[in-house]
């Protein structure tokens, strides 16, 4: 389990976070919701650690961790699939996914591994792309989210955090991320899925945690909630 | 997706090939068709254009303007420019004449003191454009007419070197291959390429990952012993296969399995096609970027020596004139993408060919060189377009 204890981040005269705690548990999918500038993206950053928290904890199974550094986090099994993708477009989907790791034999590469490895990553995931081997541009969206989250899964990690996957896609491509995500509870990871969408939100997530001008604001088991319960405590309405 | 894993990768269905044509990759394709063009065109113009005689100077042209051209692919891949290649193939031309004749060096120590110059001035560049930010349209500007200085600075009153004509330098490129060897090397270069795609194929099957059919595999090879089987039996009516050929062709090949095969290849590749990502996955990109400009002064230098030797001299204008629009010209032609992260050092063989023959079709029929320039200029902007419009075809 990962816990992220009272953290607090200031940006100049903007207090980003104000004592946010968030426990994430392996096989669960927890949702990260709020209205623009809640702090969701800056306690992702502490996560992934792109910012350092000006005060706070994360400890992993209980004991206290230094996430300084975005090398640290993938070091303690915390992977982080950005908003804008960082694939190279002009690679194709195997050399994406092993980009700056690539397996080599006296300094060549490792062709034929690295596609066996990438066809089985992508089969139990159950992502469909017909061909490996062209360019990732000639791709769908879903498809891409698809490789950048694959990617995210090579180096094992124990949390995986999903910044807005599903932002830029359309009805078919959203379902067959969401499908990928609940195949990622499957195998036992911790999800962290930062999204607007709360349809999408309450299609996977086990629970969700509100985040609202950078203070907890509520958290509720999808199951039990009602959208109105959460877009309350989004809004700071009294619910 | 098990049933994915059953299909074969189909080379070329009509669909498959439009969906490409589509995304931009038009492949080498535009380039054939132009050379068919220009060898139609210029045949029936002048009866002596296809001519072994005139076929076989054409090989001799191409390669000292195509190294440099290799050069500039390896800065076009990340998306950045070298406008000093021409400056730096004449300056480090002049070195090694200089240290080889007026200072009596032996050739070979001459050439490779001129390689390590044109390694530094990469090297220079490169840190510029790394370490002082600036961009590498400016830095290699400024080397362009930096270096073309340093050239007249060294070369001074006298402002020509001649080579001695049996001085090893010469003989590179009046070294003809005897027909033995040129058949040879056909077969040899036919057996490597057809065994290594069989093992290829072989290791695939064991790892039960999908191929090409058997017979595309044959095409394959079997176009290349085409190519391959005309070209010496055009080259080897004249004089025979030049050396000089033999060096850049190998040049282009080892660059080619360099690019593809190995880690610093790829990152080449992530690196034009987005920094950012490349960043993230853990690439030194600063690295990448001061190896590919010292690849390309590097091999521009060579460039310089190969085109001195074919002069058997160096002089002022030594490097200067259209020799680097041609070597930018030729890798764009050839289907490198001045945008980045796509191309191929093939590009340099085909632009190059391109270019050197209508270069030489155009002074077969005494065409005035400032219509050259024009057609030139043409040409390049056809590629550049062509280019442009399939990057916006590709992410779409
Ligand atoms: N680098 C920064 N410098 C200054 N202020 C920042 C910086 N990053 C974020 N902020 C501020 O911190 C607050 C929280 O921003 P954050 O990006 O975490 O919100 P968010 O919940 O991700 O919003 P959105 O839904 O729009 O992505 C905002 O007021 C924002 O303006
Ligand atoms: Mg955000």
């Amino acid at each position: 389990m990962i816990s992220v204890t009272d953290v607090s981040k200031r940006y100049g005269a903007v207090q980003a976070l104000q004592g946010v705690s968030l426990d994430l548990r392996p096989g669960e999918v927890v949702a990260l919701v709020g209205d623009n500038g809640a702090g969701k993206s800056t306690l992702v950053k502490v996560i992934a650690g792109v910012v350092a928290a000006d005060s706070g904890a994360i400890a992993i199974d209980g004991e206290r961790v230094r996430v300084g550094s975005p090398h640290d986090a993938q070091r303690l099994g915390i992977s982080t699939v950005y908003q804008d993708l960082a694939l190279c477009e002009n690679l194709d989907v195997v050399a994406n996914l092993f980009l700056g790791s690539e397996p080599r034999r006296w300094s060549l590469l490792r062709h034929i591994r690295m596609e066996r490895a990438t066809r089985d990553l992508l089969t139990s995931l159950d992502v469909r792309i017909k061909d490996i081997r062209v360019p990732v541009a000639m791709l769908s969206g879903g498809q891409r989210q698809s490789v950048a989250i694959a990617r995210a899964l090579l180096g094992e990690p124990r949390l995986v955090i999903l910044d807005e996957p599903t932002a830029a896609l359309g009805v078919e491509q959203t379902a067959q991320v969401l499908d990928l995500v609940r195949r990622l509870r499957e195998r036992g990871l911790a999800v962290l899925l930062i999204s607007h969408n709360l349809a999408d939100v309450r299609a996977v997530s086990d629970r969700v945690v509100v985040l609202r001008l950078g203070r907890n604001a509520g958290e509720f088991r999808t199951a039990e909630a009602t959208q109105e319960s959460i877009v309350a405590a989004i809004t700071g309405a009294a619910a | 997706m098990t049933q994915a894993a059953a299909i074969t990768r189909e080379p070329y269905t009509p669909k498959g090939a439009l969906d490409r044509l589509r995304h931009g990759d038009l492949g080498a394709w535009p380039v054939v068709g132009g050379l068919v063009a220009i060898a139609v065109v210029f045949g029936t113009l002048n009866e002596h254009f296809l001519s072994p005689e005139n076929l076989t100077n054409l090989a001799l042209q191409m390669a000292a303007t195509g190294t440099i051209s290799l050069g500039i692919i390896m800065v076009l891949l990340l998306g950045e420019i070298d406008l000093s290649a021409g400056s730096v193939s004449g300056l480090c031309a002049v070195v090694m004449a200089i240290l080889s004749v007026r200072q009596g060096w032996n050739p070979l120590v001459a050439i490779v003191v001129a390689l390590v110059a044109g390694a530094l001035i990469g090297l220079l560049h490169g840190l510029m454009f790394t370490r002082l930010r600036m961009p590498s349209f400016v830095v290699t500007l400024a080397g362009l007419i930096g270096w073309q200085g340093l050239l007249l600075y060294l070369l001074g009153q006298g402002g020509i070197v001649n080579l001695p004509f049996d001085g090893f330098v010469a003989k590179l490129s009046d070294t003809w291959l005897t027909p033995l060897a040129a058949w040879l090397l056909t077969l040899v270069l036919v057996a490597v390429f057809a065994a290594s795609n069989l093992v290829t194929r072989r290791m695939r099957l064991a790892a039960d990952l999908p191929v090409a059919p058997t017979w595309w595999l044959g095409v394959k090879v079997a176009g290349l012993a085409v190519v391959l089987v005309a070209a010496v039996a055009v080259m080897s009516a004249d004089r025979g296969v030049p050396l000089l050929l033999v060096i850049f062709g190998t040049l282009v090949v080892v660059f080619d399995l360099v690019l593809r095969h190995t880690a610093f290849g790829r990152w080449m590749y992530a690196v034009g096609g987005n920094v950012e990502a490349a960043r993230r996955a853990g690439i030194d990109v600063r690295r990448i970027r001061v190896l590919a400009f010292v690849l390309s002064s590097t091999l521009a230098a060579f460039g310089g020596i190969l085109s001195a030797s074919r002069l058997a001299a160096v002089n002022q204008g030594s490097g200067g004139s259209d020799i680097l629009l041609m070597a930018i010209a030729a890798a764009v032609i050839g289907g490198t993408s001045l945008f980045g992260g796509r191309g191929r050092t093939y590009a340099a063989l085909l632009g190059i060919l391109v270019i050197q023959s209508i270069t030489n079709g155009m002074f077969l029929l005494s065409v005035d060189s400032s219509v050259r320039y024009m057609v030139t200029a043409a040409v390049l902007a056809l590629a550049v377009a062509i280019d442009s419009l399939s990057r916006r075809g590709g992410t779409a």
